[in-house]
Order: C-alpha cells, then structure tokens, then sequence
C-alpha cells in the first residue's frame, strides 16, 4: 500500500468525490480564447484547466522535416510547473515525450494532412493544472483549437479515460483515484465511426473488465463531444 | 523520396496479404524465429540477447544502491531505458533519447512494473533510505522491426538471470563479487503487438511491415493472461471490435512468446 491511500474508493455507491462509477467530471469548454493563435480552446474538466493552441498550416523550420505529399502535424504536450503539487521541473521530460507522440497519432486520424503539403501545423497543449486525466482533457482540446483554425478534418475527435478502483470499473478517474487505482485506460474516438484513434492502458485487467472499461471511456468519448460541439456553435453562432 | 518507396512497398504488400501471403512467408498469426541467449555480458548483473528474425535487441540489468521514492519508501525502483544506436539501423542518429525510444522504454517499463513481476517490496535495504535501483538498459543491435515484443521478452529473460552483487560492511556495493542471490522475480509478463495494414491485422510486423502501417497495437499480459498494459500506435484507427478480438488473440501469442522463458 502506498502513503495516504484512502481504504475505500467507492462509499453506498458514490466515489470519493461524490460521483457515480459512469459519470464524468463536470466540463467547460470554450472555442477562440487566444488573440495571436490560429486556433484555440480553453477546457476545465474536473480539477484540470488546459489551454490548446493551433498553428498552421505554416512555413516548417527546420526544413527537412517538411513532407512532400503531406503538412507534417506537431504536437507538444507540456506541464506547467505550478501543475501538480511537488513542482514540475519546466522542459521536456520522457513522460510527455511520449504522450506528445500518441496525441499526434490520435490527431493525424482525422485531419486533412494531404492538403497542405510542405507546411507545418503546430499543435500546442498546456497543461495548467492537472488533476488527473490530462491527455485526454488535452486532445480534446486540440481538436477543437485545430477545428477553430479552420483546418480542415474528418471529425472533432473526442478523448475520456476508464479505470479500476477498488475491483471496479469507473469512469474518468480524477486523481486521487489514477494514483491508488488499479487500471487506467484512456481512449480516443472518431464519433461517427467509433473508430479507435487513441488506446493506452496500465494497471490489471481481465479481458471482461477490459470490455467494460473499453466501453465506458467510449461513452464516456461521445458525452465529451457533444461539449466539444457546443463549444464550436457557440463561438460561430449556431442559433 | 522517403514518401514514394513506401507507397511502391504497400501495394506489393498489400498485394500479397490480399493471396493470404506475407513478405516473409509467414503466417497472419506467425512470430518469426526467436533465440534467447543470457548471461551474455558477465559485467551486468543480468543479460540477454534476443534475436526476433532479423531484429536484435540485447538487454543488461545493473543494480545499485539509492532512494526509494517518498510515497514508496519501502520499494525498490525500476528504470528501463531504450538506445536506439546508430550501429541498428541508417535512420537511427546519435543523440538524446527521441520519441520512439523514449516510448518503447517507458511500453516495457509499463509491463514489467504494471504486472508486479519484480517483488519490490524485497529490494529495500533501509526504509527511506536505500534500496535497491534496478536499471534495464536495452540496447537495440539490427533493426528489423517489432522493437516492442523483442525488448520486453529480452527484459524479462535478462531479469530473471539477474543476480545481486555483494554489499560490503559499509553499505558499498561490490561489483567484482557476486552473489548466488536471485533478483525477486516473480512473474513472466510479455507483450504482443499486432499491425494493421488496411483490414488485415498481422502479428510480429518485420521492419517493411512496419514501414508501412496504418496502426499498431501493443498488447502486454501478465502470467495470469490478464491485461497490463497496452499502447496504440500509428495514425490509422482500429474499430471496437477489431481491439477486443485482438487482446483474445494477443492472450494465445503471450502464452508462445512465455515458453521462451522457461
């Protein structure tokens, strides 16, 4: 066990932040919060506040990294320091090295990238505060910065996380239960197809609980894009 | 250029899957030769080296005394690290870390901690104080694909052979001394990864493969059969069912792979 587990994370059926096994934190999200960038999106999901950032299609520096049948997508996940408790360290470490490279695998699933050959577009996501949840909560946000800039793609794609705590399958663990928890399974979807365009999981799962937890986080996906839509008709006026 | 060859290299392979063939005649479901030598450097504490086909991977495992974490303090710590030398491949270049390096390391690293098969809980000298740091460093030799598989079944075999250097009177580790005692490894987790080139799901992809795939995914199980840890890759997508028939048909392919540990 590790210091300051709680013994029990599900009390009468409710979680220790109140919420039932298949509901999400409450989510905010807003289109075209920043002046300099093409395309932005400002997210509060639960405890973490991300700020996404959309540049592009651009002039690629350095050059060779230009591709002549595509834009090459660049994605940067990134901590701020005042994210977490102990102080992040500013700069790259391996942890969002890595989730930089599966959100832009995610990402490439659905934009347009052939018609923009030669070019650049530069994905940015802050993380200002994190509470669990993180990647996620960030490739939705970029989804809907890229869609702010007016580049073309297939669809928003929306992003939520399962897990297991306390032998049971839930719904977007926040983060007391991601650091005690059992399993964690973040996802990411293309809506009208049920695509997967983002699969990851740690943790003990038996093929039965992976089911249950594959398809939580799927619905979880689809209650996260209806947010993501919202915030786009909002800011361009669907009424 | 590097965006024609492989165009030219998928319709010869796609070509091929569409007669029930792979490039290297194998089988869907087929994982190329696999050899696993250990104790293959007598300097680390434990070693393999792995060939999967032409894929050559060895691992070595140091250890050495440090802190544990602050919410762990009773645990042994576990780094896994990948290089991806220059020696492997044209297209590896010397330098820090890159991503796919730094993902393969921390897939691995996910495997081997999410399944508890190190007791680290037997690594501690002195609670928050010392224990035992236990670093799997993997080195990649030949690239020729399915890096994944290859570097977890080599960090397993090369854990399992590790052994203690002797600790003198004053806490000093003595390298040139070794014990007969066991690294406390208790399981034999393995990873199988599964490519997708257009509706055709292969297993163990060889480097041309690999070169031209849609999406990936990696699939780690522990002794139990139960799921560990899993990493999609690739910009393509696979549908609900593709993945649940995959960690079915992954669970087959890690009891393969496990009899290489035995």
């Amino acid at each position: 066990m590790k210091v300051g587990e709680p013994e029990e994370f599900i009390i009468d059926g409710k979680r220790l932040d109140g919420r039932a096994p298949d509901e999400l934190r409450p989510i905010k999200i807003e289109a075209g919060v920043l002046e300099r960038a093409d395309g932005s999106c400002y997210l509060e999901w639960g405890g973490n506040k991300v700020l996404a950032a959309c540049y592009g299609p651009r002039e690629i520096h350095p050059k060779h990294e230009a591709r002549s049948d595509r834009a090459a997508l660049r994605t940067y996940y990134r901590m701020a320091p005042f994210s977490v408790n102990d102080r992040k360290r500013p700069g790259p470490d391996r942890r969002s090295v890595e989730l930089s490279k599966v959100i832009r695998n995610t990402l490439e699933s659905v934009v347009f990238l052939h018609l923009f050959p030669m070019t650049a577009i530069d994905v940015y996501i802050e993380v200002l505060q994190a509470q669990a949840g993180t990647r996620c909560a960030g490739i939705t946000a970029a989804s809907v910065a890229i869609a702010d800039a007016g580049i073309p793609m297939k669809e928003l794609i929306p992003s939520c996380a399962s897990g297991k705590i306390d032998g049971k399958v839930v719904v977007d663990l926040f983060d007391t239960e991601d650091n005690y928890g059992e399993a964690d399974v973040p996802v990411a979807i293309i809506p009208r197809t049920g695509e997967i365009a983002l699969l990851q999981m740690d943790g003990n799962l038996t093929q039965e609980e992976f089911e249950e937890a594959l398809n939580l986080a799927v619905k979880g996906c689809k209650d996260v894009y209806e947010k993501q839509k919202e915030a786009l008709m909002k800011r361009y006026g669907g009424e | 250029m590097e965006d024609i060859i492989p165009e030219i290299k998928r319709e010869y392979i796609m070509s091929l899957l569409e007669q029930g063939k792979r490039i290297d005649d194998r089988g869907f479901d087929d994982y190329r030769d696999i050899s696993i030598e250990t104790d293959f450097i007598e300097k680390a504490e434990g070693s393999a080296r792995v060939k999967f086909g032409k894929t050559q991977i060895i691992v070595g495992v140091k250890l050495t005394l440090g802190a544990p974490f602050s919410d762990m303090p009773n645990s042994g710590v576990l780094t896994t690290n990948v290089e991806l030398v220059p020696i492997a491949s044209p297209s590896f270049e010397l330098g820090p870390p890159g991503e796919d390096s730094v993902e393969i390391a921390r897939v691995v690293d996910r495997v081997i901690r999410e399944s508890d098969c190190i007791d680290i809980g037997k690594l501690c000298m002195k609670e928050g104080e010392k224990v035992w740091i236990v670093f799997v460093d993997i080195h990649v030799l030949d690239y020729g694909g399915n890096l994944f598989d290859a570097a977890a079944l080599g960090s397993i075999a090369a854990l399992m052979t590790t052994t203690f250097p002797a600790v003198d009177e004053n806490g000093t580790v003595d390298y040139k001394t070794k014990t007969d005692e066991k690294l406390p490894v208790i399981g034999k987790p393995v990873e199988v990864t599964f490519v997708k080139l257009g509706d055709y799901i292969l297993v163990d992809p060889c480097l041309d493969e690999e070169e031209v795939l849609s999406a990936r995914l990696t699939i780690g199980y522990n002794s139990n059969g139960n799921v560990v840890a899993m990493q999609k890759g690739g910009s393509g997508t696979f549908t609900q069912k593709e993945i649940v028939e995959l960690v079915n048909r992954g669970r087959e392919k890690a009891e393969e792979l496990r009899t290489f540990l035995e």
